[in-house]
C-alpha cells in the first residue's frame, strides 16, 4: 500500500514538471493564436513558441563581453527554481513525496530567486537597458511578493497551515471556503500578482520593444541563442506554473487527493483544461487592456495587497474562531 | 434560512459594503466613484434585508427597501446630474491636459498612499471593536468591524479629495457606515429616527448640489482650494 503510494505521488510530481514543461510554449502559443484571432490575424499557430525554442537551441552560444557567472547562471537558475515550484505546488495532487514541503513562503521565495537572479543577469551587461530593466522588474516584485504571500495566507488561515497541499484539499473538501469574501478577495488579490509577476498587461507587455516601456525584455535584451531559450522557456514556465496555483486554490476540483491512478491522470487532464481557459481568457481581455504608465502601477499592485490585506481581516474576524 | 447560509451571505455583503467603499479610493473618475457607491448602497440594502429576514421583522425589511431606493437610486442619480449639469462640450477636440471636472486629478494624497492609509484604517478598526465584538459575539456584531472602517476611510476621503463631488461621497461614505453600525450592533435605529436621517441626506446632497453648482459659476471649478474667505 504505502510502496504504490509512493509510486504514484513520484509519478505524480514526474508528471506535473513534464505537463509543466512540455505545456508551456504550447500556454504560449494558444494564448498568441487566441489574441491573434480576435484582432483578425490568422496567427502563427499554437507550437509556433515549441519552434522557435528548437530554432534557438540550434544557435551558437554567444555572450557578451565582460559578462560574468551571473548572466550565464541566470537563465539556468530562473529554470530551475521553475521546476522546483512546478514539482512542489499541488498542482494535480496532494499526496505527493514532496507535498510536505509545499510551504507558502518556500514557493514564494523560490518564485523572488528566479526573478532576482534574471535581475542580477540583467545588471551584468552593464548596459542601460540591463540595468534600467532590472530596476524595474525589481520594483515590480518588490510590491508583488508580499501580495502574494498575504493573499494565500488568507486562504491559509482556515486551513490552520501554510502549507499549499493542505490549503487546496481543505478547499475540496470545504467549497463555502471559497465563496466566502476571504476566498474572494484573495483570488482577485493573487490574480493581479500573477499579472504583475509573470510581465503580463496591464503592468508589461510582453510583445512590446519599446525601449521606454519595456520591463521584462530589457532584462534580457542582451540574450541569444540557447540561453535565450532557456529565458524564454523559464518565463513561459512561470506563467504555466503561476496560472496553475491560481487555479488550484480558486477552483481546486478535480486534483486528487488520494493516491489512485485514474484520479492522477483525471487531474493531469483537468489541469491542462483549466490552465489553457484561464490563458485563453487572459489573452481574450488583453485584447481590451492597455499598458498601465509605468509610475501608475504602484497604485495597481497597492491595490491588490490591500485586496490581499482585507482578506486576511475578514477571514481572521469575520468567521470568528 | 439556515444559520450557516445566513452568516455566509452576511459576510458576503459586509464584504461588498467595505469594498465599494475602498474601491472608491481607488477611482479617479468621478462617474465611475458615483456608480460604485450606488452599488454600496445596494450592499447596504441587503445587510438590512437580511437582519429583517433573519428576525422576522417587516419592519426592517421596508427600511431595506427606503435605504435601497435613496442610496442605491435617488442620492446617486442626483449627483450624476450634478456632474453632467458642469462638463463643457468640448468644440474642438485636440489633445490637451485634462483639466475637466470628470475627474478628481491630484488628490492630497496620492492614490497609493491612500489604499495603504485604508488599511491601516480597517485594521485601527478591527483592533478598537474588538471589545465591542466579545460583548455579544454573533454573526452580525462579528462584522462590526466593517461599519467602523467605512466610517474611518469615508472620513479619510473626505479630507483627502479636492473635488466637491468626491468629498459628497465621502461624506456619503462615511453616513453609510454609520447605517450600516447601526444596523449590525442594534438591529437598526427606530424607524422615525431612520427616516429623519434619510431625509437629512437627502437635503444635505440637495444643498452641495446647488453649491457645486454656485461655485463652478463662481469659480468656473469645484476645486475645493479656491475656497479661501468666508462671507456672510
Amino acid at each position: 500500500m504505502n510502496g504504490t503510494m509512493t509510486a504514484t505521488g513520484t509519478a505524480a510530481v514526474t508528471l506535473q514538471v513534464a505537463l509543466v514543461a512540455a505545456g508551456a510554449p504550447l500556454l504560449a502559443g494558444l494564448m498568441r493564436q487566441v489574441r491573434a484571432l480576435l484582432e483578425g490575424r490568422v496567427g502563427p499557430g499554437v507550437t509556433q513558441p515549441w519552434r522557435d525554442l528548437r530554432k534557438l537551441l540550434r544557435k551558437e552560444a554567444v555572450t557578451p563581453a565582460g559578462t560574468g557567472p551571473a548572466f550565464r547562471l541566470g537563465p539556468l537558475v530562473l529554470v530551475a527554481t521553475t521546476a522546483v515550484v512546478a514539482a512542489l505546488v499541488p498542482l494535480a495532487s496532494t499526496a505527493t513525496p514532496v507535498s510536505g514541503g509545499a510551504d507558502l513562503i518556500l514557493v514564494v521565495a523560490l518564485l523572488a530567486l528566479g526573478t532576482v537572479a534574471l535581475a542580477l543577469a540583467g545588471l551584468d551587461t552593464g548596459t542601460a537597458f540591463g540595468g534600467m530593466g532590472a530596476s524595474r522588474e525589481m520594483t515590480v516584485a518588490a510590491l508583488v511578493e508580499p501580495t502574494i504571500l498575504l493573499a494565500v495566507f488568507a486562504l491559509s488561515i482556515p486551513a490552520g497551515s501554510t502549507n499549499l497541499s493542505a490549503i487546496v484539499s481543505g478547499g475540496i473538501h470545504d467549497p463555502v471556503r471559497l465563496a466566502s469574501p476571504a476566498g474572494l478577495l484573495s483570488t482577485a488579490a493573487l490574480a493581479v500578482a500573477v499579472l504583475a509577476e509573470t510581465g503580463r498587461l496591464p503592468v508589461d507587455n510582453p510583445a512590446t520593444h519599446l525601449e521606454l516601456t519595456m520591463v521584462h525584455e530589457a532584462m534580457v535584451l542582451e540574450y541569444a541563442g540557447p540561453d535565450l531559450a532557456l529565458v524564454e522557456l523559464g518565463s513561459q514556465m512561470r506563467l504555466t506554473v503561476l496560472l496553475g496555483l491560481l487555479a488550484s486554490l480558486s477552483a481546486p476540483w478535480g486534483i486528487a487527493t488520494t493516491a489512485s491512478p485514474a484520479a492522477l491522470v483525471l487531474a493531469l487532464v483537468l489541469l491542462a483544461v483549466k490552465v489553457a481557459l484561464l490563458g485563453a481568457a487572459l489573452a481574450a481581455a488583453e485584447v481590451f487592456w492597455a499598458k498601465l504608465r509605468l509610475f501608475r502601477v504602484p497604485e495597481l499592485l497597492a491595490g491588490s495587497f490591500l485586496l490581499a490585506l482585507l482578506a486576511v481581516t475578514a477571514s481572521y474576524f469575520l468567521t470568528g474562531e | 434560512m439556515t444559520d450557516s447560509v445566513y452568516t455566509q451571505l452576511l459576510d458576503l455583503a459586509c464584504g461588498a459594503f467595505l469594498l465599494a467603499a475602498v474601491v472608491v479610493l481607488w477611482l479617479r473618475q468621478l462617474s465611475s466613484i458615483v456608480q460604485v457607491f450606488a452599488l454600496q448602497g445596494v450592499a447596504l440594502a441587503a445587510v438590512a434585508a437580511l437582519l429583517g429576514l433573519h428576525e422576522d421583522r417587516l419592519g426592517l425589511l421596508a427600511v431595506a427597501a427606503g435605504i435601497g431606493l435613496l442610496r442605491a437610486g435617488a442620492l446617486p442619480r442626483l449627483m450624476l446630474r450634478a456632474l453632467t449639469a458642469g462638463t463643457p462640450h468640448r468644440s474642438h477636440p485636440h489633445y490637451e491636459e485634462d483639466v475637466s471636472e470628470s475627474r478628481e486629478t491630484r488628490p492630497l494624497v496620492n492614490v497609493a498612499a491612500s489604499l495603504l492609509s485604508a488599511a491601516l484604517l480597517t485594521l485601527l478598526a478591527y483592533a478598537v471593536s474588538r471589545p465591542l465584538v466579545e460583548l455579544h459575539s454573533t454573526p452580525a456584531t462579528r462584522a462590526l468591524p466593517v461599519g467602523l472602517a467605512v466610517v474611518l476611510i469615508g472620513f479619510f476621503t473626505l479630507v483627502t479629495r479636492r473635488r466637491a463631488l468626491a468629498q459628497v461621497v465621502g461624506f456619503l461614505l462615511l453616513d453609510n457606515g454609520i447605517t450600516v453600525t447601526a444596523f449590525l450592533a442594534a438591529s437598526g435605529v427606530p424607524l422615525i429616527v431612520e427616516l429623519g436621517v434619510s431625509f437629512d441626506v437627502l437635503l444635505a446632497v440637495l444643498v452641495l448640489q446647488i453649491l457645486t453648482t454656485r461655485m463652478r459659476a463662481a469659480f468656473g471649478g469645484t476645486g475645493i482650494d479656491d475656497l479661501r474667505e468666508l462671507r456672510d
